[in-house]
């Protein structure tokens, strides 16, 4: 099955190539069966790599250990769901995952825009083609999913136990459908400028994949903080590691294109700035692909070193200066139609935020590579660490939670100062009676940027609730209908604005979160035996007894914690640590029951006020003496007498357990940036729904098609 | 004032602050940096007093663990030279011996205190090679 694997590669990237070919010569002989070929090249090519997917999926499912991979990340006892997942935590397995997303993406698009853009889609066409070409030479040439292993061992090495975690399943295929989302406008905007065809058409017709690249990436963003927070035993969601920084940088320019292309489309303006910003998306989204994969700079996520890191350095320098080039030779036609009027309006508004934007993804740019640009200037390599980043993130963050707020507010065009007094009453007062309560009620009032961020947040908040409000009794008052009703219609009338409000509110709530949580929390590292208790933040935290559990591969020990507050119980939780057996025999067969890969699983309480966060290591050393004589013993007996012995060692530890070291957290308002994430989300999927209208649209235009062709042939 | 006077203004303003904000960025990353170091570098001459970053391999053997203190040597990636670190906080999970690690903190007398919750292990893609190495 590894030969059939490798054959359809190679047949991918001949259909690549030949979309790429095809597309170019449909556009320079203007020959419409050539685009149409290419086209369906596009389409035989995710056909292809979907058979693919399913051949290696297959594989993982029947544990073939013939394929390499699945020896690599998978096992016998793998559970089913971590099997179908597997894939994507090796390398091979996740640039074929890549390219597959890539061609499902770039199918839709064309499809979606076959009877559109006449001049522009055969070069989005080549394009895109090119993005799955250089995949495909990967995969083909230099890291083969379909490994074909001559001697098939009996187990494989099952998945890294740091990885099974449900959220780490999902996250590398959303973080990877964001990335390879972008490549859609990318696609188009290339083709834009090749033919001269700047007006806001190539946005309109690629805006939804940017605000689903935009929403793949928040999400995957998201569940990556998430499962840092609850599966790594440290107790952070964000540590401005280089690969978090990857994702969060095409996430933010991304952010930034999404509101500036609007101007565009309103107003005719800032169409450099536009193609500039959609160029730099991309780039960085290969760029965080790159990261992973390159072993350049020093991270958690560098998964050694690989091959192909100087393969996406050449791929990102030449779309650099391919799209550098390209744009300055198209200057003349990329002169903005207008001007903008007044700062206060809607457009500066954008204006300021896309330069916040730009200004903090700079900001993770410059602190993510300081290593290599610090060996290039003074020969040393040197780092900066969290608190660098700190400093100027959050001045950056809190000016644009403000104008998430301030950009709703303001029309088109110009404010009179009027309006503007009657706009910002409100929100404002909120804001301040918000200020007042935080800095009365909670010892807020020590850190005064989040007091700031709070203020800000309240003010965004209002000044969207309000907003809406207002157009939801203007409604009322013109079609008279009861106040749901009137609710639901405003938002379906103007989706995208609305759905775009909601995710300004989605920010602005995690935002609390990230600012209360990382401001505020409390934490202590206490070396507790059983019995024993200690006080973090107000809640006494007694270590109740030990606990051992023998099953699903893995030998867990772990705490029995009780939470009180003021002597009333709050909750039991039961942070452990898993043991993993080390696949090698080199520890004893007893030894490698309990010295292989480990991994926290957190004790965690969460509330909407606050989190207990609790993470233990076991002090296993009282059992070094006895796996020592047992490793002797055990060599020579069956699994079955192994295994009692196993259950033996770990009744030990339960009888004499030594005292362990817990990490004690209390967190305010983490459930917030979670809650916040869904908000997003939400506004994301009403922005995307396609309203009644375009829909309506286009099935009319369709019966109007085919009713055209049925005359014609009459 | 008159609308292009106006607008060279606004872009004269812009462009100084981003030119204020691209120098504090290069200032402070040039002051607050940490430099990267192996341990043979440090053995060779530290400052005393001043942060490093040390990145290498736990060296074979050489953990011990007494209550909330972790003994352990890195040595260099491909060299023998190693430098004992005394490290406070929380342990990664894959950290283990003959693991790449970065940690951070300062020489005081041949021995390297790290800063509590420094230390930071490197995933292993495939941990069933671990021990050929």
């Amino acid at each position: 099955m590894t030969g059939f694997g490798r054959a359809i590669l190679v047949l991918g990237l001949l259909v690549s190539v030949y979309a790429v070919v095809a597309a170019l010569r449909g556009a320079r002989a203007d020959r419409r069966e050539w685009v149409v070929s290419a086209r369906h090249a596009v389409y035989a090519l995710a056909a292809l790599l979907t058979v693919a997917v399913v051949v290696l999926e297959a594989a993982y499912l029947r544990s073939d250990f013939s394929f390499g991979l699945v020896v690599d990340n998978s096992s016998t006892t793998t559970p089913t769901f971590y099997k179908l997942t597997a894939m994507w935590s090796s390398q091979a397995g996740s640039l074929l995952l890549w390219v597959w997303l890539l061609s499902i993406f770039a199918s839709i698009a064309l499809a979606l825009t076959r009877h559109r853009h006449r001049e522009v889609v055969p070069y989005a066409t080549a394009v895109l083609g090119g993005i799955a070409t250089f995949f495909m030479v990967l995969l083909v040439f230099e890291v083969s999913p379909f490994v074909r292993v001559a001697d098939p061992p009996a187990e494989g090495a099952g998945l890294n136990p740091l990885l099974r975690h449900p959220s780490m399943m999902f996250h590398p295929p959303m973080l990877y459908s964001g990335y390879v989302a972008w490549s859609i406008p990318f696609a188009f905007a290339v083709g834009a400028l090749v033919t001269r065809k700047l007006d806001a058409e190539w946005i309109r017709s690629t805006r939804r994949f940017a605000l689903v690249a935009w929403a793949f990436l928040a999400i995957g963003i998201l569940l990556g903080a998430r499962w840092s927070y609850s599966e790594l035993g440290w107790g952070g969601y964000w540590g401005w590691d280089p690969v978090e920084n990857a994702s969060l940088m095409p996430w933010l320019v991304g952010t930034a294109f999404l509101h500036s292309i609007m101007v565009q489309e309103r107003r005719g303006m800032l169409k450099v700035w536009n193609v500039s910003l959609i160029v730099a998306t991309f780039t960085l989204a290969l760029l965080g692909t790159f990261l992973v994969r390159s072993g350049v700079l020093d991270s958690i996520h560098a998964f050694g070193a690989s091959t192909v890191g100087g393969w996406f350095l050449g791929a990102i320098i030449v779309v650099l200066a391919g799209s550098v080039a390209l744009i300055v030779s198209r200057l003349d036609a990329l002169r903005s139609e207008r001007r903008i009027d007044s700062l206060a309006s809607r457009e500066a508004v954008f204006l300021v935020n896309n330069l916040l934007l730009v200004a903090l993804s700079f900001v993770v740019f410059w602190g993510t590579f300081f290593p290599l640009i610090s060996e290039a200037v003074t020969g040393t390599r040197s780092s900066v660490g969290p608190p660098w980043f700190d400093r100027y993130t959050v001045p950056l963050a809190i000016g644009l939670v403000l104008m998430a707020g301030v950009g709703p507010l303001l029309a088109w065009r110009q404010v009179t100062r009027a309006q503007l007094g009657r706009l910002f009453a409100a929100p404002v007062a909120v804001a301040a009676v918000v200020v007042v309560a935080a800095l009365a009620l909670t010892d807020a009032g020590s850190s005064p940027p989040s007091v700031l961020l709070f203020a800000f947040a309240a003010f965004t908040i209002s000044a969207v609730g309000l907003e809406y409000l207002r157009a939801v009794r203007a409604r009322r008052r013109v079609a008279s209908e009861p106040l749901p009703l009137a609710a639901v219609a405003v938002v379906r009338r103007n989706r995208r604005r609305y759905g775009g409000y909601l995710v300004h509110v989605g920010v602005a709530v995690a935002l609390l979160g990230v600012a209360a949580s990382s401001a505020f929390n409390t934490q202590r590292d206490v070396r507790l035996g059983p019995g024993d208790s200690a006080r973090v933040a107000g809640y006494d935290v007694r270590y109740v007894r030990p606990t051992s559990d023998l099953s699903n591969e893995r030998i867990a020990f772990g705490a029995v914690l009780d939470v009180r507050k003021d002597g009333e119980q709050v909750t039991t939780l039961r942070p452990s640590r898993s043991y993993f057996p080390a696949a090698s025999d080199s520890m004893g067969p007893l030894g490698r029951f309990f010295r292989g890969e480990s991994t926290s699983e957190v004790g965690l309480e969460t509330g909407w006020t606050r989190d207990v966060w609790t993470a233990m290591q076991p002090d296993l050393r009282v059992l070094n003496g006895p796996i020592r004589a047992g490793n002797r013993i055990a060599r020579d007996l069956p699994p079955e007498a192994q295994a009692v012995m196993i259950a033996a060692l770990s009744q030990r530890y339960i009888r004499q357990a030594p005292p362990a070291t817990f990490r004690l957290i209390v967190n305010p308002m983490v459930t917030w940036i979670w809650v916040g994430g869904l908000v997003v989300l939400a506004g994301a999927l009403i922005a995307l729904w396609p309203s009644p209208l375009t829909a309506r649209r286009r099935v009319t235009s369709l019966r109007a098609a085919r009713l055209g062709r049925e005359l014609s042939r009459a | 004032m008159h609308p292009s006077r106006k607008r060279k203004i606004r872009l004269a303003i812009a462009l100084s602050l981003a030119v204020v904000l691209g120098g504090a960025l290069i200032y402070t990353s040039f002051s607050a940096a940490t430099d990267s170091k192996q341990p043979s570098d440090l053995v060779a001459g530290a400052t005393p007093g001043k942060s490093y970053e040390l990145t290498g391999k736990v060296k074979r053997g050489s953990v011990q663990r007494d209550d909330e203190v972790l003994r352990f040597r890195i040595r260099d990636r491909n060299g023998a030279a190693s430098v004992p670190v005394r490290y406070t906080g929380a342990v990664p999970d894959p950290f283990r011996e003959g693991r790449e690690v970065i940690v951070k903190g300062k020489m005081e007398n041949g021995l390297f205190v790290a800063e509590e919750d420094s230390l930071v292990t490197k995933c292993p893609s495939k941990f069933k090679k671990e021990n050929s190495e």
